[in-house]
């Protein structure tokens, strides 16, 4: 007789803790996600992206036949639409919820350069690094020493297997270099939750974003971080779109 | 009979290897430089010196072993004791390693004391783990000032350069490859970024080491065109192995097209 009324008042109260805790913060994974899509752009002339001599090793160097490579410092398609920019929410996500992907990140080095030159993932997510080359690299990421990442260096020999790394902390970016080729150059950026990263066009596109107002910000190596507020509206995908000034 | 055996073998490796050092099997590789016969020279004559002593001192060795050796001799007394012995030896070996050292340092100073050519060429080379970079001076003459601070390899920034705000940068040219033209004297000027690392080309007879924090200046004329191997041999790191670049000797026709091309490059 007594236990039945306790057992409904706790379900009650559990019931308007979950509606309460659904209601404070979005979260990602919830039911009811959006999309951020837009463009980012370069106002002005993108600066003049340096030839990469490779003679210093010749497995580098036959494997470029033609134009050498250039720098990715700044790489801007036919569109003025600038690639390589890493869009994510700095503000608005609690964060804790984010479901971390299952498919890995992978980064490649082919040619003697890194292949993406940015990768755009997920604390906890898995990083695949591969090497295509028939020369050694090292994979050194330089993590900022304060923000709790762990700096490493890795050999990887011609035909080894693939290295499987994660981040412990979000970051935005960590470089990487290679010491054995100073060139080759690459960023990854870390966060929690939906990350985009702008394609040769310039668009981008941020997944399984909740309904919310959040702020979005947009980072590119040579110029820097901008930001702007964002609404999403439960299952109705929100635009945002950045233009960077060429200095 | 074992001693007999380790007599015989060892007489046969001192002969064996002396062989080899005097047939040249293994050699120096071809000199292409203007003072690398002095450096030779001294080398032949530290191996003719050192030579000698280690194939008199196995070939003693030999000898006694296989005379005296074996089990159950007892060790008999020196006629007249050790000690002149040890005296001749020590005297015998001091004055070699003087003599090497004074006719040594003749041949070092006039590479190192001698004062470079006023004319010659002017080239900075940036030694980081775990590769080398080259500065031209361009058109100016002049090389742009060096900015630590500046240093972005993914920029290709090796040096430090600040083109922006410095006119004598502006036209300063980096390369991954070295080259020099032929039969004219190069005076180039070794900074290191990071470790201690080393300038070395076998065929030049150029071997020094990077000091950080120090310019270093190296002279030396090359007097025949090819392609040769600079490389580090200074332990500088787990990339150590595979620090080097290339010394090309071109014909000054030949340099000029290439530091035009490279110069279109930065």
């Amino acid at each position: 007789m007594k236990t039945q009324p306790r057992i409904a008042l706790l379900t009650l109260c559990l019931l308007v803790l979950a509606v309460a805790l659904l209601r404070s913060a979005p979260s990602v994974g919830a039911a009811a996600t959006s999309q951020i899509t837009g463009t980012v752009k370069l106002d002005g002339q993108a600066p003049h992206q340096k030839p990469i001599d490779m003679s210093k090793d010749p497995a580098c160097a036959q494997t470029r036949s033609g134009t050498p490579p250039t720098t990715e410092n700044v790489v801007v398609g036919g569109n003025g639409g600038l690639a390589n920019v890493v869009i994510y929410i700095s503000q608005g996500l609690t964060g804790n919820e984010a479901a971390t992907p299952s498919q890995p990140a992978t980064i490649d080095q082919k040619g003697c350069m890194y292949v993406p030159h940015v990768v755009a993932m997920n604390v906890g997510q898995h990083l695949t690094v591969l090497n295509s080359d028939k020369t050694a690299h090292n994979i050194h990421p330089q993590p900022n020493p304060a923000g709790g990442n762990a700096q490493w260096n890795k050999s990887q020999t011609v035909g080894s297997g693939p290295i499987d790394v994660s981040w412990t902390n979000e970051e935005v970016s960590i470089p990487v270099k290679c010491n054995i080729h100073p060139w080759m150059r690459a960023f990854i950026a870390v966060v929690k939750g939906p990350i985009g990263l702008s394609d040769e066009t310039g668009s981008f596109k941020l997944d399984n974003v909740p309904a919310g107002t959040y702020t979005l910000t947009a980072w590119q190596e040579t110029y820097g971080t901008q930001t702007q507020k964002v609404t999403v509206a439960a299952g109705k995908p929100a635009s945002a779109d950045f233009t960077f000034k060429a200095k | 009979m074992a001693g007999k055996i380790f007599a015989v073998l060892v007489a046969l490796i001192t002969l064996a290897t002396a062989y080899c050092v005097i047939a040249h099997v293994w050699w120096m590789p071809v000199d292409i430089s203007v003072h690398g016969p002095k450096i030779d020279h001294q080398l032949e004559e530290t191996v003719l010196v050192a030579g000698l002593l280690f194939i008199a001192g196995q070939l003693v060795l030999a000898a006694f072993a296989f005379l005296y050796g074996g089990a159950g001799r007892k060790p008999t007394q020196i006629p007249g004791g050790a000690k002149p012995l040890i005296i001749f030896a020590f005297v015998l070996v001091g004055t070699e390693i003087l003599a090497l050292s004074f006719i040594g340092s003749k041949a070092w100073g006039s590479v190192y004391f001698e004062a470079p050519d006023p004319a010659s060429m002017r080239i900075d080379v940036q030694a980081g783990q775990f590769a080398y970079y080259f500065r031209y001076p361009g058109p100016d003459g002049k090389f742009g000032s060096l900015h630590p601070d500046l240093i972005n390899e993914g920029n290709q920034n090796y040096f430090g350069l600040d083109p922006d705000h410095d006119p004598d940068a502006k036209d300063d040219i980096v390369t991954a490859e070295l080259a020099i033209p032929v039969n004219k004297p190069i005076l180039i000027t070794l900074h290191s970024k990071d470790v201690g690392h080393s300038f070395y080309v076998r065929e030049l007879r150029v071997q020094q080491d990077f000091v950080p924090g120090l310019n270093i200046p190296i002279h030396f004329t090359a007097t025949q065109t090819g392609r040769f191997e600079i490389v580090c041999t200074q332990l500088c790191g787990l990339g150590h192995y595979n620090m080097k670049a290339y010394l090309s000797v071109l014909s000054q026709a030949d340099f000029d097209d290439w530091l035009k091309k490279q110069a279109s490059m930065q």
